[in-house]
């Protein structure tokens, strides 16, 4: 059985937003949309977005991280918001595991919302509808777009490629791949919901410098050396000595 | 999609323009509305991806800020006051254009043409010349000029557009300071490659943000100390042997010979074994090296010579010499570990380990590609070889009034590792390298200035020695921003932030018109903001503003709109023609030339018209020498047309374009105009990219086979090598001018000791300039500014997505100073430096330098302006920096003011903040202070947008519950 994810690699990604615009860019005129923006040229403009980017430290100076973390609907293979729903508006497809909502269904109780342990339900509060990532499920399986495109638009958009999308439970897939060879884990494993989305740290490389390193024979500073003595003015054994 | 929609779609490929990164995109528009913006997977510069801004792209397209007339200030109305009038284009272009003609007959200095990031300075800068007017500049005074004179002027390129860092071949990789926004797309795919490959990354930076977040290591450092942290480095380095003393010798003027017999005239000048041919730009290569093996001085690379680098030693007629490097070595002498530690806040261990990290992965893990080349002497090698150590940085180091020498540093710091134009280091980008410094130079005296007259010499150019100055019998400024004078000799992009308070001030001289494209100078691109928005609205004495005439092209309702006379409203990116032009800032790659084009992907707004076509309009109408036929006829229809047809000079096969030259497009590089090129452009994702052969990718200063194809293609006068100047002799002619040692132009008496101590041909640190004139007691701090990823200047406040990421700014800091000065996370608080002070919002963070405090730049907003209510959290809680930062500083010396400024390029200091904060008070409002009048709508603008906003396909709120996010 097929189960679409996202693989996001903390190691590369800087923070850069590109994959929250591009979402909202594709997902507002396209089948999910709009997402509405409130206030939008006002006092706290505050809109939908599937996809949002936290950021926070960990540490104290000078031992301090930044980590930018962007969270969408991790397509959860237990997702507690789709049992709650009273409409059957939030389901979970069959064919590849990815979490909907029939906006058609959905009555806006925000039960979903509650359920949801990462926070990744969208209120449209303009509509009264609950929207949410879909994977631009419009998007993938769309024949009239060339393969390599058949992405969600943030995996396309991130400058850092530090998005993977593929079906996690196809071993071969570069998503599972990456998984299982960058220790990809999950949010909040204890809840059981499985979710879908898994994230790669941060790994550190470090350069060793060895002592030797530094007292090379091949050290310019004795190439420098060679030839530079200038003959001395003591007296040496050389001057008064000649057997 | 359903039968009866018939929805008309296409794909049209651009250019992006939400910062200056240049990224390919592929822009969808259904039923001539903007639907999609992606990356083009087919363009060198992106690849595909696209960032936060280049997606938000569309909600710039639709912004309500737009300006869609042109406008007067109703006459009687006082500036300022949003006061405008629509008038028609002809009206618009006949009011300038006769103003225009009077200024050019008369005295051409009184009109200035200041620009910000425009991205058409090779345009501008041709009406500037033509007119004849010397006071002409873009943005880079108070942008990033100390890292392209700095680099320039030491390795004969620079970072961005002409260089950077080969990150696919390095293995350890250093950024220091904030750099995230040149280049942006590229530089984020290549970090990532860069990590996955295994490198290692260094940020030095006070804050841990962007870039940085994914460092292996962060080093924060003192801002305005990088100078210091460089100097160490080179010291450890040099200290330990850890340089490349083959590529020292060989490509760098490390070996040749220096005079230090302090009393001579000649002092610090390098020994010269006979008079060369005067090549005009390029030094003759007649210099001496000490030979080692006979022991006697030997022209530079003379065969079989092998120079040395150390000691002292003399000539046949008795002078002392010895090899810059020997200079070098004892200059870094004092500046250990230890010593800068104290300055920086670095531990000394910890730079000494920088640099032996550094200095040990350069030389033991060198890369060797198998590509034959011949040297500039003849010499031919079998193999590239690199060191795969590389750097990257911008206005971190840039922006302090000693950046130029903390930039030699790096430029320095990189020869020695052995790392300019090798696989894994630096790498130039066409058409660098160029001599050091390039042939272009300014107008030399006031008799350049002629009325009727193109400006003899280039608007911006690159002095070699006084006599390049821009200066009268007296040694006086010419330019209006004092650009190219003593007080910054080496100001190649001239000092746009001076340009207002000079010209109020009437210092050197007052003028008439100003004319200002795409720069905020009434917010974010001024220091002392407050004052200068005061200096636009000054009356002289007879009632008429100071600076009569002040014409404001952009296509948005930002600040400056407000003190318009005149206002022009300009085109969207989508909406207008482009060149990235080889003629100015191309998108060339290491493997050789690239430029690109922008083409309209909607028609103009309104009555919207790109102001490069207001130019051409301008230039013909005012009978521009290179605007007419030579029978007095208009040349050039618009900008379109002149971009296919300008050459540099008639029949050079040069012009704005590389791509698709020839009558058919058959040619590249230089060919005559084809009459089809955009076509061309527009079919082949608006790019043209140039492959170099294997063998003139590298080495490229020195690389015979690239110096003469570059010289075939017109890119260099000169084929001779370019040898990196680790000394720079040509600092050291400005120093002998300063202190009377010297034939020719010297400073006047005030300026001597100035020039006389910056001007040295040796990188030293020294405080910045801010620190040495206030009571660094009183303002402890260090306030600086970053780069957010998703804002570019100022203009995305406007734009409802990425708004809602960067709505307000906060001053963040260290926890400890909250505590000290007994207020806590998100308090209201005053930010005072010896020039003012901003009321805001503090965030506690520990990504931060406890010495320093920063916020994100051009957040804060004037109430009003970009189209935003006055409610907004740009007005009320974000805030602007720079009302803090003075545009002068005292000279000390009772001879007034100088800029505040880099005294060697005149690159605006403004990092070299200072500050101290307290509590505000807790019967003060809880809004950002200063605060001015809101900003009122102008005539043409669309009425302010409602409480909620649903986009798609172009209407602005569109559908019932809509789609279902079922397939």
């Amino acid at each position: 059985m097929t189960q679409l994810a996202l693989v996001i690699d903390l190691n590369t990604c800087v923070g850069c937003h590109a994959c929250v615009t591009s979402c909202k860019e594709w997902n507002t005129s396209g089948e999910a949309g709009p997402m509405a923006d409130k206030n939008p040229y006002g006092a706290d403009p505050t809109g939908n977005f599937f996809n949002r980017v936290q950021t926070f430290e960990v540490g104290v100076f000078p031992q301090t991280q930044t980590i930018h973390f962007p969270k969408s609907c991790l397509h959860c293979e237990e997702p507690p918001c789709v049992p709650v729903c009273p409409t059957g508006a939030s389901y979970k497809r069959p064919e590849d595991g990815i979490v909907l909502v029939d906006y058609d269904k959905c009555i806006g109780c925000e039960y979903c919302a509650w359920a949801c342990p990462y926070g990744a339900r969208e209120f449209d509060e303009s509509k009264k509808v609950m929207k949410k990532c879909t994977l631009c499920v419009d998007r993938i399986y769309d024949e009239e777009l060339p393969k390599s495109l058949r992405k969600p638009a943030c995996v396309l958009a991130c400058p850092a490629s530090a998005r993977i999308f593929g079906d996690i439970h196809d071993p071969e897939s570069e998503a599972s791949i990456a998984i299982n060879l960058s220790n990809g884990y999950q949010l909040m494993p204890e809840w059981g919901t499985q979710a879908a989305n898994h994230y790669l740290p941060r790994r550190k490389v470090d350069i060793k410098v060895h002592e030797e390193d530094l007292m090379r024979s091949s050290n310019p500073l004795d190439e420098e050396d060679r030839g530079q003595r200038k003959p001395t003015t003591r007296v040496t054994l050389d001057d008064s000595t000649s057997w | 999609m359903t039968a009866t929609v018939i929805e008309k779609s296409e794909i049209k490929s651009t250019t992006c323009y939400m910062c200056a990164c240049r990224c390919g995109i592929n822009v969808t528009v259904e039923d001539g509305e903007v639907r999609y913006i992606e990356g083009n997977p087919n363009h060198p510069i992106n690849k595909g991806v696209i960032c936060a801004k280049g997606s938000s792209g569309i909600m710039k397209q639709y912004s309500p800020a737009r300006i869609t007339k042109p406008l007067r200030r109703i006459p009687g109305a006082e500036r300022g006051t949003s006061a405008f009038e629509e008038i028609s284009w002809e009206e618009a272009l006949d009011t300038i254009s006769k103003r225009l003609e009077h200024i050019r007959e008369t005295d051409p200095k009184q009109f200035a043409l200041f620009t910000g990031r425009d991205q058409m300075q090779a345009l501008t800068g041709l009406f500037a010349k033509q007119f004849g007017t010397p006071n002409y500049a873009a943005h880079g005074g108070f942008c990033s000029v100390n890292m392209a004179a700095g680099l320039i002027y030491t390795i004969g390129g620079s970072f961005w557009e002409f260089g950077g860092p080969d990150l696919e071949r390095s293995k350890l990789f250093i950024m220091i300071g904030t750099a995230e926004d040149h280049h942006s797309n590229p530089m984020k795919a290549e970090l990532a490659q860069f990590k996955r490959n295994g490198g290692k990354f260094i940020a030095i930076n006070p804050v841990r943000t962007g870039y940085a977040a994914i460092a292996d290591e962060w080093v924060p450092i003192k801002p305005g100390t990088d100078g210091a942290l460089l100097l160490a480095i080179n010291h450890e380095i040099i200290k330990q042997g850890l340089f490349d003393r083959d590529f020292l010798s060989k490509y760098s003027n490390s070996p040749d010979l220096v005079n230090v017999e302090e009393d001579s005239d000649t002092f610090g000048m390098f020994i010269r074994s006979e008079l060369a041919e005067d090549k005009k730009c390029v030094e003759p290569e007649n210099k001496m090296w000490w030979d080692r093996h006979t022991d006697q001085a030997v022209s530079s690379h003379a065969e079989g010579a092998d120079p040395r680098l150390m000691g002292e030693f003399e000539l046949e007629d008795g002078t002392k010499v010895k090899p810059s490097f020997q200079l070098l070595k004892e200059r870094v002498e004092k500046y250990t570990p230890e010593w800068a530690a104290e300055i920086t806040g670095i531990s000394a261990d910890t730079i000494r380990r920088l640099a032996h990290e550094m200095g040990i992965v350069a030389r033991d893990e060198t890369i060797e590609l198998p590509i034959p080349w011949t040297d500039a002497w003849g010499n031919e090698h079998e193999s590239i070889t690199g060191n795969p150590v590389s750097f990257h940085a911008m206005r971190g180091l840039a922006a302090h009034s000693n950046g130029f020498q903390t930039i030699r540093s790096l430029g320095i710091l990189m020869s020695l590792l052995g790392t300019i134009d090798r696989p894994g280091g630096f790498r130039h980008k066409a058409p660098f390298p160029r001599p050091i410094p390039p042939c272009a130079k300014p107008p030399k005296s006031p008799e350049d200035v002629q009325p009727g007259s193109p400006l003899e010499g280039m608007p911006l150019g690159f002095p070699a020695s006084p006599e390049d100055l821009f200066v009268d019998d007296e040694g006086g400024p010419v330019r209006l921003d004092k650009g190219f004078s003593w007080e910054y000799p080496l100001s190649v992009h001239g000092l746009m932030h001076n340009a207002i308070t000079n010209a109020w001030r009437g210092d050197p001289y007052p003028i008439d018109t100003l004319m200002l494209f795409m720069a905020n100078m009434a917010w974010n691109s001024s220091m002392n903001t407050s004052r200068v928005r005061e200096m636009l609205t000054d009356k002289r004495e007879d009632g008429e503003y100071k600076i009569p005439f002040l014409i404001v092209c952009d296509a948005f309702h930002s600040e400056t709109i407000a003190f318009a006379d005149i206002v022009l409203p300009d085109t969207t990116y989508l909406e207008r023609h482009d060149a990235m032009s080889m003629l100015d800032r191309p998108i060339s790659e290491f493997q050789g030339p690239a430029d690109s084009v922008r083409v309209p992907v909607v028609p103009p707004k309104g009555e919207c018209r790109p102001f490069q076509d207001v130019i051409v309009e301008l230039g013909s109408r005012l009978k521009l020498p290179r605007f007419m036929n030579l029978d007095g006829t208009r040349k050039f229809k618009d900008y379109k047309d002149l971009v296919i047809n300008y050459e540099t000079e008639i029949g050079s096969g040069i012009g704005f374009l590389a791509g698709w030259r020839g009558k058919n497009g058959e040619k590249s590089l230089r060919g005559e105009p084809n009459p089809n090129q955009w076509e061309m452009y527009a079919k082949n994702d608006c790019v043209f990219q140039y492959e170099l052969p294997k063998s003139y990718q590298y080495m490229r200063n020195w690389n015979r086979g690239y110096l003469h194809w570059a010289q075939d293609h017109s890119m260099i006068r000169h084929t001779d090598p370019i040898n990196i100047h680790v000394y720079s002799e040509l600092l050291q002619k400005f120093r002998l001018a300063a202190e009377g040692k010297r034939e020719g132009r010297q400073p006047p008496d005030h300026l001597r000791e100035r020039v006389r101590l910056h001007f040295d041909p040796l990188p030293f640190y020294s405080e910045p300039l801010e620190t040495q004139t206030i009571d660094k007691d009183l303002y402890p701090l260090n306030a600086i500014t970053q780069r957010p990823m998703a804002m570019y200047h100022s203009w995305d406040s406007q734009n409802a997505w990425l708004r809602q990421i960067h709505a307000h700014n906060y001053l963040f800091m260290s926890p400890r100073v909250g505590a000290e000065h007994g207020f806590g996370d998100g308090d209201w608080i005053w930010a005072e430096s010896a020039h003012g002070k901003v009321r805001c919002m503090c965030r506690f963070s520990e990504s931060v330098e406890p010495g320093t405090v920063w916020t994100w730049n051009a957040i804060g907003k004037a109430s009003g302006s970009w189209s935003l209510d006055d409610k907004a959290n740009e007005s009320k809680k974000g805030f602007l920096l720079n009302h803090l930062i003075s545009e002068e500083i005292p000279s000390g010396k009772g001879q007034g003011v100088y800029s505040n400024s880099d005294p060697i390029t005149g690159q605006a200091a403004w990092y070299d903040l200072r500050v101290r904060v307290y509590k505000a008070g807790d019967d003060e409002p809880k809004e950002t202070s200063p605060q001015f009048d809101t900003m009122k709508r102008v005539p043409g603008m669309e009425p302010a947008r409602g409480l909620w906003q649903s986009f798609a396909k172009g209407l602005l709120n569109s559908g019932s519950k809509n789609g279902s996010g079922k397939e």
